[in-house]
């Protein structure tokens, strides 16, 4: 699919462009979440404030794929494929910002953590993490490659996500009834794994619109589900 | 949709046309309704003008063309031996690519069809359609008080209005548009298609256009034609965001053509 060029050669440009910038937005996204878990986990209080100062760029991105989006909607006026794709790429935008606000939030929360090796739970949250990254990742090759079925299978991995925040949120809460005295950090942490949670809820809508980009058809509509 | 049999207006089945040997329309089944606006789009020779010329019978002037299959308007079979050319084109009007008005007066493009198919008996029914027809192509406040001036010193986007008006004077069932607004500006374009949107329903309207934009804009049906066949018809809001067949997404994106 999409294979063949344009005849206009500028707007393959654009469209090539356009998917560049999603792809870096979405790279760093993804290496932000990674970079405030460890952060969190080694308490590196300078790489956390590295990372939030750094969530500008993404909101730049995001500023510039909009403005090309909008160029090229009214010099190239797309159609179809092209269409959806530019669609997309818009909202595909604005929840990769978000991806990356959670990590800023992951990153602000790393001083107020401090005696977090007294919490066991935290060892549950790498792993969650891991899985809610890989799904951004997986997710953006999709699109870059257009692929709706790679898109479905980052859908189904939503539930691993939801598991691990449903068994952090049950360890933390038991592990908080137990420390009284950690309860401020524990409740960082229970934020954490939201935030986590958050992040695969994200890849998934983002999912949805790879799918719909690729196929046409509303994921909602074939299957009646709600992201 | 649903009314479709109530408003379906003309209907080919497996129409072929061919130029001596060469066969430039393969096979065409399509319905023509009153409750919208249907766009023929596809490259140059890709037979989407000759098969609107077979809806009202234009090909018969050309020597060596020959249409098969058949082709009804109102369930009447329109090559049928017993159907009048003149009474058929007459129900099935036609507006052309570039603007043709006859050298006469504004008040005469448009009294032509109704004198010469007998429909005004009194010169205050003649005055009553010509009105009426420039009323309803959007004309009638730009020329009301110059009706006996030429229609070839309009502008290029009043002409084609004009030559709408002509065609509608004689209350046709159908109106076939072929590139109707490719010789004018913007602006006339705009008029025109704001035209063909106030048209809709009161007759079926089929268009030719190699401008997709105008497509989108205009119809509420699409059929894509390649190399003499129909590749693919449908709803214009599914044919420009989510086509079914390669060769309309090709085309509609800009990939080939």
């Amino acid at each position: 699919m999409g294979t063949t060029e344009h005849t206009v050669k500028a707007f393959d440009e654009d469209i090539g462009e356009l998917r560049g910038l999603i792809s870096e937005m979405g790279g760093r996204a993804e290496a932000a979440i990674v970079a405030a878990m460890d952060a969190l986990v080694k308490s590196d209080t300078s790489a956390a404030s590295r990372i939030v100062s750094e969530d500008t760029r993404i909101d730049e991105l995001e500023s510039q794929v909009e403005k090309l989006a909008v160029r090229i909607i009214a010099l190239r006026a797309p159609m179809a494929d092209d269409l959806r794709e530019v669609v997309a790429a818009i909202k595909i935008a604005g929840v990769i910002e978000r991806i990356g606000d959670y990590a800023k939030n992951i990153a602000k929360r790393v001083p107020l953590i401090e005696s977090r090796r007294m919490i066991e739970p935290i060892s549950l949250l790498p792993a969650m993490a891991n899985t809610a990254t890989e799904m951004v990742h997986d997710v953006l090759n999709a699109f870059a490659a257009r692929d709706a079925a790679l898109a479905l299978r980052v859908i189904e991995r939503d539930n691993v996500v939801d598991d691990f925040y449903n068994s952090i949120f049950r360890t933390l809460v038991t592990f908080m009834m137990e420390n009284p005295k950690t309860i401020g950090e524990a409740a960082h942490l229970l934020f954490v794994a939201k935030n986590l949670e958050r992040v695969g809820d994200h890849a998934t809508n983002v999912a949805e619109m790879v799918y719909y980009a690729a196929t046409g058809e509303y994921l909602g509509d074939r299957a009646g589900r709600e992201g | 949709m649903e009314n479709m049999t109530e408003t379906l207006k003309m209907t080919a089945r497996d129409v072929s046309v061919f130029y001596g040997a060469k066969q430039a329309i393969k096979s065409v089944s399509i319905d023509i309704d009153m409750a919208n606006v249907t766009a023929f789009i596809g490259p140059s020779g890709c037979g989407k003008s000759t098969f609107l010329r077979t809806l009202n019978r234009m090909n018969d002037t050309i020597s060596g063309a020959r249409v098969e299959g058949r082709i009804e308007l109102d369930g009447e079979d329109i090559y049928a031996s017993s159907m009048d050319v003149v009474q058929l084109r007459a129900r099935v009007g036609m507006v052309f690519q570039k603007p043709n008005p006859f050298p006469k007066s504004i008040y005469e493009n448009v009294a032509y069809g109704p004198r010469i198919h007998g429909l005004a008996p009194a010169k205050a029914d003649l005055d009553r359609m010509v009105e009426s027809a420039l009323r309803k192509a959007g004309l009638w406040d730009e020329v009301k008080d110059r009706l006996n001036e030429s229609g070839t010193a309009l502008s290029g986007g009043q002409q084609q209005r004009l030559c709408i008006a002509r065609a509608i004077a004689v209350d046709p069932e159908v109106v076939l548009m072929d590139e109707p607004c490719s010789a004018l500006d913007p602006i006339a374009t705009a008029k025109i298609e704001e035209l063909i949107h106030e048209l809709r329903g009161r007759y079926a309207i089929a268009i030719v256009t190699h401008n997709m934009q105008q497509a989108a804009r205009v119809s509420q049906k699409t059929a894509f034609f390649h190399l003499g066949t129909l590749v693919e018809y449908g709803d214009t809001s599914e044919i420009f965001t989510n086509p079914r067949e390669e060769r309309t997404k090709d085309y509609i994106t800009g990939r080939y053509g």
